[in-house]
């Protein structure tokens, strides 16, 4: 019997926009169990379950799913981590609309299974409900790996190959694990704690973890070759990007990276219990039109700013960021100032912006990447006051690993070149992945990534085969 | 957490730091430098290394702010919460040069392993170390040991030299060859040297202090302009040609968070003693 489908996805509630401009806990609630089974009735159990294919680490996602609507919510995040380390924070951030619940069949005539919402109720739920055990850890292979960087394409591999036994160890530059995870994505978005549960979940496993450890300084990966047997470069894209346009050194005018740093790893938004300073500024402008640019906005709003434009050179429709992370940022109040590109910021006397310069835009022909061109118009100038400018138009990898590693093949933007089915770079016994790779991608991506490198390692590890 | 070894006040306000480290020395060079967090809520702050070896990093540091109180604070057997290094690109190898080396406050400190590089290097080594008073010089005996001349200059004449590091050494480069002058300390010394030393057009190394985070490249809060370009002060230097700098962008930056620096210092002593 054809069962009646559901057209519209089960909602979520969200913390109300006025209140939560002024706080940084998280947006939406997450599902009620009551919620989440209803949600997950409306998944037709597909024989050939083709979301499947829009998940970079093939999570089985009917399976999961079968398992909440069953009530059996243990089960669910059982089959979760199967494939994937980091469901809670998959379940937040993913842009799922563009992967996984983008070719669900639903998808063709209703609103797809809310797959992400599901993912994220069943992570939390175990939170809630008391951890899973540490699965048993086979028999030592005796090799050693080393990981750099403890985002979340070098934890996907370091969860990945505990699991056959080898020994892992993962080097993080900061502080603190979790990559962009903890330093760039903000509180209300991803709760830090959510991260670090998940870095402690693979620690319990065995994977050692050290910190404050800067690969190419502390020790070069020559070095490191050493006394491991393979190396996964995971440092992702951190080097910020900055316009050249006059007037980008004056005080008041953010990287992105600094300006969320400060927030995020630093807690600058507790100054000064926290002893890391932020500039909290009235009238801000952030420049760009990716999640990065949301996160900037949002944060700045929470930080006290009377008005905060989101400034970007297309329009509405070419925003790279996902429609969730703009939909929230308009309802919060954040101003968008679409087709504008800043061309100059204007100092005080102390050194400090007080204006931005900008020129309209209208689009001309499509460009390389199918958008379509941003042209300015002649005369359109005009200048508007701003005390804080935060530039978010993009990062490439840090140049620190390969200035250090004088035989690894980079391409021209930075970016470490591997080969895409094995993750192997040209460099024996080093592998790579995720946004060093990619540029600024996203997190499902680097986890793919990071499963496909493990893969190909484990196979190095026990048979010796470059 | 990284165990403290020693901290003790040397002359008043700058202090000697000792930390635990089995891993910092193997790469460690002149001109480089290690992030430190006092504790749970610190700020990374960037410190020179003055000295390593197989179980420690030493530094030297003048207490300003809330973070290098927290650093006076310290005693053997405390811990604190980041120490990650060496940072920076070391400075640069020269042989057989007559160099100059001056040091003010904790650069005095920070000119240690610069010295000794440059005296392996087979280079002639004048030294001159400056501040207020005599009160404030130390260090002496480790800096005459690489050095092939030394002086110290004082502002109240208490030591040495009376007067400004300028007249002394305009007077010196007038008479003596001098193919390089590398200057650490404050960026009040740096700036002085380097005008000092532009109408000579003899080379000048100056060690800066731009705010830094993470100190890795990620961030861009530690930017200079060398030369009309920008450059990450903690990647692409710290240590450049003084001639190139834009000084006074490189002050005004160190100015942006003053206010609240001055805050976050009387609400860490509020904390403190109440
Ligand atoms: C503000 C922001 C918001 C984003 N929002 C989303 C989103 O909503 N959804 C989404 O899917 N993606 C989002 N992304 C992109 C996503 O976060 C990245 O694609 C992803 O984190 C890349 O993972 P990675 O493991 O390759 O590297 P990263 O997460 O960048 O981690 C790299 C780690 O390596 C460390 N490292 C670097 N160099 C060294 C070294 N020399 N030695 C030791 N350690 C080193 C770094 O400190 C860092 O911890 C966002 C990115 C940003 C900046
Ligand atoms: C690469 C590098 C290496 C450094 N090496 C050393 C070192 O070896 N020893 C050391 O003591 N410091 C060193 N510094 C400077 C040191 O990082 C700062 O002094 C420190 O961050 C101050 O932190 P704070 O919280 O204690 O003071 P803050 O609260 O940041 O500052 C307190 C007040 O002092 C002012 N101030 C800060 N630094 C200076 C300065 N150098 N001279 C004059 N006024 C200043 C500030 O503007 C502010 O008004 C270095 C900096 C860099 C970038
Ligand atoms: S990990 Fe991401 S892409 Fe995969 S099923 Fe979950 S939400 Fe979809
Ligand atoms: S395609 Fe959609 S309906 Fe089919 S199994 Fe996957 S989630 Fe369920
Ligand atoms: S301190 Fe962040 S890039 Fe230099």
């Amino acid at each position: 019997m054809a069962k009646k489908i559901i057209p519209k996805k089960t909602p979520m509630r969200e913390q109300p926009p006025k209140e939560r401009a002024k706080n940084y806990d998280e947006v939406p609630y997450g599902y009620s169990e009551k919620e989440a089974m209803q949600e997950a009735r409306r998944c037709l159990q597909c024989k050939k379950p083709i979301c499947i294919k829009g998940c970079p680490v093939e999570i089985d996602i009917p399976g999961f799913i079968r398992f909440i609507a069953e009530g059996n919510f243990r089960g669910a995040i059982e089959k979760l981590k199967e494939k994937n380390v980091l469901p809670a924070v998959c379940g937040r951030v993913c842009p799922q609309e563009d992967q996984c619940e983008k070719i669900c069949v639903l998808a063709k005539k209703f609103e797809p299974v809310a797959i992400g919402r599901l993912e994220r109720f069943a992570a939390d739920w175990e939170r809630a409900h008391g951890e899973s055990s540490v699965p048993k850890i086979p028999r030592s292979t005796g090799k050693k790996v080393a990981i750099i960087g403890a985002g979340p394409g070098g934890l996907t591999v370091a969860g990945d190959l505990i699991m056959q036994g080898h020994a892992v160890t993962i080097f993080e530059a900061l502080h603190k694990p979790g990559g962009v995870l903890v330093y760039g994505i903000p509180e209300f978005r991803l709760p830090k704690a959510i991260v670090y549960r998940e870095v402690d979940y693979l620690v319990k496993c065995g994977v050692a973890l050290i910190v404050d450890f800067i690969v190419g300084k502390t020790a070069t990966i020559d070095q490191l070759l050493r006394d491991f047997d393979a190396v996964y470069i995971g440092t992702g894209a951190g080097l910020p990007w900055f316009m050249n346009i006059p007037g980008e050194n004056l005080n008041g005018v953010y990287s992105a990276n600094e300006y969320l740093t400060r927030s995020n790893l630093m807690k600058a938004y507790l100054f000064p219990e926290y002893d890391t300073p932020i500039v909290r500024g009235k009238r801000v402008a952030v420049i760009g039109g990716g999640n990065v640019a949301m996160d900037c906005a949002r944060t700045a709003l929470r930080l006290g700013a009377d008005e905060v434009h989101n400034v970007y050179r297309r329009s509405r429709k070419e925003m790279p960021a996902r429609e969730e992370e703009i939909h929230h940022a308009e309802e919060e109040g954040i101003i968008f100032d679409i087709l504008t590109l800043p061309v100059k910021y204007i100092g005080n006397e102390n050194n400090w912006v007080k204006e931005m310069e900008c020129i309209k835009m209208k689009l001309g022909e499509p460009d390389a990447s199918g958008r379509r061109r941003p042209v300015p118009i002649d005369g359109s100038n005009f200048i508007t006051p701003i005390d804080t400018a935060i530039c978010a138009i993009g990062q490439s990898p840090n140049p620190l690993i390969p200035q250090t590693t004088p035989d690894l093949k980079i391409g021209k933007w930075g970016n470490i070149e591997i080969d895409s089915e094995t993750g192997k770079t040209s460099k024996k016994g080093c592998w790579a992945g995720g946004d060093v790779v990619r540029g600024g991608a996203t997190v499902i991506l680097a986890m793919g990534d990071g499963r496909v490198a493990a893969r190909s390692m484990h196979e190095y590890l026990t048979t010796g085969v470059w | 957490m990284y165990r403290i070894l020693k901290r003790e006040q040397i002359v008043p306000n700058i202090h000697l730091l000792v930390v635990e480290s089995e891993l910092i020395h193997k790469n460690a060079q002149a001109g480089e430098f290690v992030v430190v967090r006092a504790d749970e809520r610190g700020e990374r702050i960037p410190l020179n290394l003055v000295d390593w070896d197989s179980r420690s990093v030493s530094m030297i540091f003048m207490a300003l702010g809330t973070s290098t109180y927290k650093l006076a604070a310290l005693k053997v057997g405390d811990e604190i919460a980041t120490l990650a290094g060496p940072l920076g690109k070391p400075t640069e190898k020269v042989q057989g040069k007559n160099i100059v080396c001056i040091g003010g406050c904790y650069g005095i400190g920070a000119l240690y392993p610069a010295i000794r590089m440059f005296k392996e290097n087979k280079n002639h080594i004048t030294t001159i170390i400056e501040a207020r008073s005599g009160l404030l010089l130390y260090w002496q005996e480790e800096l005459r040991k690489y050095s092939d001349d030394f002086y110290e200059i004082t502002r109240d004449g208490s030591r040495g030299f009376k007067g400004h590091v300028n007249d002394f050494l305009i007077n010196y480069i007038k008479k003596n060859k001098t193919d390089m002058v590398y200057v650490q300390g404050c960026t009040y010394l740096t700036y002085l040297v380097s005008q000092t030393t532009r109408p000579f057009n003899v080379k000048t190394i100056v060690g800066l202090n731009p705010i830094m985070v993470d100190a890795t490249g990620m961030c861009g809060v530690c930017r200079v302009i060398v030369g009309g370009e920008t450059k990450f002060g903690c990647v692409d230097g710290p240590e450049f040609d003084g001639h190139q700098v834009d000084w006074d962008t490189l002050l005004a930056r160190r100015r942006v968070y003053l206010d609240k620096e001055r805050y976050s210092l009387s609400f860490y002593e509020c904390e403190r003693y109440g």
